[in-house]
């Protein structure tokens, strides 16, 4: 390849990320200022050296938002608006923690059989918006809203009905101690465990990636992605790539919270973590649909998330800020895209133009 | 595709604001009304040489005008009275459980001591960050142990709310001309379960025959707490069923319960603060009375027994013999019952009248 290519094709690889990150701190120092709050402390906070700890946690956390954004890819890859990611992972975790813990299978054999449960409910809970997309045309983005407000409403009715007492709220039974991993230590001591089921997010990430851009599969729902007419005409069944992408869709949201499960949650209840499924798709938009892009997208929301947490004790200025700098960033990243697009489009065609001249 | 992920995009970034500001948006009407970009003054500016507390809130923080400015209340207390200095900190909606418990060893590592969690969200995480500082007490309001495991640092400060809302029940099936009135519960848990049965007990006590309607606003999830359109659309509904009496225990969602009270011209019965106090002057006129729970007696006793060398640990319960729930007279509507009331209380500080703690139906 040609040099100047190369360097066009890395610019607008790199350009337009750094473009957005940029735009959103200076939006976010916009929001400081009319805050009233000092903009130096901010950025000091959110940019000082993470502890051990600090690592962890932004490595568990990643690993959470990488499976919702990648759950929310898969669908956005085709024109398929998922953002029922929220409940289809809400009714996975409950019902899975609710198998776990009844113990019917011993050891780690229980928590295959709940990744597994997990999976099929995640994707139960989507497939059916894309099963009214197909026979009744439904538009997924308004069944999938829906059905998240029903999957809490469900979980909410059986955990206060047959969950069990745990202080002034209510949970599902612990899983047995023999179904929960230990985790490692890899920042050192006293800096507690990433989790095991991280690798989860890791073979997902591979799995998805594979199946993408190495498959018959894939390579449909890529198609059916860029020109739906196309597709048809080529002979891609579209109907069944909806209804198969959305399995695949709700399934991978059924995994979002299993690291957690099994690495120390125990149980669903109070301290179940809300709001991944909305935090996926921002994600997803982040990294472009890409697991690789999703990758770094998850890290920077898993550590501008972590370094907030101080903020209010340090610096007097409240954590909410960070929700900003997170929704700017999703906006700039495609306002950069796109202009990025331009850019280089009309520098490609400068560069015929002056090949044509020379000549 | 560059459309879809246009749309995508505004949809995500919505998704996030309206998230931001689900819990900001109730009227602010105290008198600091900074709350969502700073955490005031008060802690700043203090400078005592008294105990150097540490307040975590919940989800939706201070400006509650309810649960959490109670605690704020009892803050405010400690600074003024014991030269304390102050703290303060509050969970984001949707934060991982990791995020609270750093939020406490922050607190911890800053040399805090107590270290006070204001709700029982706060009870699993000081749990696993209790043991790490063993000289440091901690506090969980509403909280509970929930493991078999005793933590020799932990205070858990509990209320017998459905004293209190006995009370209240009684209050409105004297004052309700329709025998009908309504419960609006922030979240369907045990908690709240508590304010329903003794509100209902206490209004049977009075008139075995009259209609109670419950509505909560969530099931499970806490953001019932912080939702004052969820607040008014319930109130609404138990207007509209004929209910003319309708207590809240919503936490900042009894906002909405107020406005639905103003706009049908029928009475509200508010919670944990004297929200009286604290309500436009519109709504002070359909304020009957309000539930109180002493969050901020529980808050400044806390910070007491650590000035004094003796901090609190294991369970202590505010009842109505402790004073620490109670009633309101602020507005003056319920004082031709207030001999009623105080009759029914001290039979239930005797003993002679013990309100159950789960509704009968």
């Amino acid at each position: 390849m040609n040099p100047a290519v190369l360097v066009r094709k890395l610019g607008l690889a790199l350009l337009a990320p750094l473009i957005a990150v940029v735009a959103a701190m200076i939006v976010t120092s916009g929001v400081l200022v009319v805050a009233g709050a000092s903009i130096g402390d901010f950025w000091s906070v959110i940019f000082s050296a993470p502890s051990g700890r600090n690592w962890t946690n932004i490595v568990n956390q990643s690993s959470m938002i990488f499976l919702a954004a990648l759950a929310a890819s898969i669908g956005f890859r085709m024109n398929l608006f998922n953002i029922g990611i929220e409940g289809q992972y809400t009714l996975a975790s409950y019902t899975a923690a609710l198998v776990a813990g009844l113990a019917l299978f011993p050891g780690k054999l229980n928590v295959l059989a709940a990744l597994l449960i997990a999976m099929g409910v995640g994707g139960v809970w989507a497939g059916i918006a894309g099963i009214l997309k197909v026979t009744r045309g439904v538009s997924e983005v308004i069944s999938t809203i829906m059905l998240n407000a029903i999957a809490g409403g469900i979980v909410g009715y059986l955990i206060s009905n047959y969950g069990e007492q745990f202080g002034q709220g209510r949970r599902t039974t612990p899983i047995p101690e023999g179904s929960s991993f230990d985790g490692w230590a890899l920042f050192g001591d006293n800096s507690g465990e990433v989790w095991s089921l991280v690798l989860l997010a890791v073979l997902a990430g591979v799995g998805v990636s594979f199946l993408i851009n190495r498959t018959r599969f894939g390579f449909d729902l890529r198609a059916t992605g860029l020109n739906e007419d196309a597709a048809v005409a080529s002979g891609v069944n579209v109907k069944k790539m909806v209804v198969v992408s959305m399995l695949l869709s709700g399934g991978i949201a059924g995994l979002i919270w299993m690291p957690a499960l099994f690495n120390g949650a125990d149980y669903y209840g109070p301290p179940f973590q809300r709001l991944l499924g909305f935090t996926g798709i921002a994600v997803a938009l982040l990294g472009r649909n890409r697991p690789i892009g999703i990758f770094f997208g998850a890290v920077l929301f898993a550590w501008l998330s972590e370094q907030a947490n101080p903020l209010s004790l340090i610096a007097d200025i409240s954590p909410s800020v960070v929700q900003i700098t997170q929704g700017v960033v999703v906006l700039t990243v495609v306002i950069a895209y796109e202009v990025v697009r331009r850019w280089s489009a009309s520098a490609e065609q400068r560069s015929l133009r002056n090949a044509e001249a020379s000549t | 595709m560059r459309r879809l992920s246009k749309i995508a995009a505004v949809v995500a970034v919505a998704a996030l604001a309206l998230v931001g500001c689900g819990r900001n948006d109730e009227p602010s009407t105290a008198p600091d009304a900074s709350e969502s970009t700073s955490t005031g003054d008060l802690c700043a500016d203090s400078t005592g040489d008294g105990p150097k507390v540490g307040l975590a809130y919940d989800v939706g923080g201070r400006g509650d005008q309810s649960f959490n400015d109670s605690a704020f209340a009892g803050l405010e207390k400690a600074v003024g009275d014991l030269g304390a200095t102050c703290v303060e900190g509050e969970a984001t909606e949707g934060e991982a459980e990791s995020a609270r418990e750093g939020r406490l060893r922050e607190m911890a590592d800053a040399g805090l001591n107590p270290i006070i969690g204001v709700g029982f969200a706060y009870s699993t995480s000081v749990n696993v960050v209790a043991p790490e500082y063993p000289e440091v007490s901690f506090a969980v309001i509403d909280g509970f142990d929930p493991d078999a495991e005793a933590n020799p640092n932990v205070a858990y400060l509990g209320f017998a709310e459905q004293e209190g809302s006995f009370l209240v029940g009684a209050a409105a099936a004297l004052k309700s001309e329709a025998d009908h009135i309504g419960f609006v519960g922030g979240v369907n848990i045990d908690l709240i379960k508590k304010f329903q049965a003794g509100f209902e007990a206490g209004a049977r006590e009075i008139n075995p025959d009259i209609v109670i309607d419950v509505q909560y606003i969530e099931e499970t999830d806490l953001a019932g707490f912080a939702d004052p359109a969820g607040g008014k659309e319930a109130a609404t509904a138990l207007f509209d069923k004929g209910a003319d009496i309708v207590y809240h225990a919503a936490g900042a969602s009894g906002s909405g319960v107020f406005e639905a009270a103003t706009e049908a011209d029928k009475w509200a019965i508010g919670v944990d603060s004297d929200q009286y106090l604290s309500a436009p002057a519109d709504q002070q006129a359909h304020i009957l009375t309000s539930m109180l729970k002493r969050v901020d007696v529980a808050t400044f006793n806390m910070v007491k027994s650590v000035a004094d060398g003796s901090p609190l640990v294991s369970y202590t319960t505010y009842n109505l013999a402790a004073e620490g729930v109670g009633y309101s007279t602020s507005g003056g509507y319920i004082d031709d019952i207030a001999a009623d009331l105080d009759a029914l209380a001290e039979r239930i500080k005797s003993g002679e009248i013990e309100v159950p703690t789960v509704p009968a139906s």
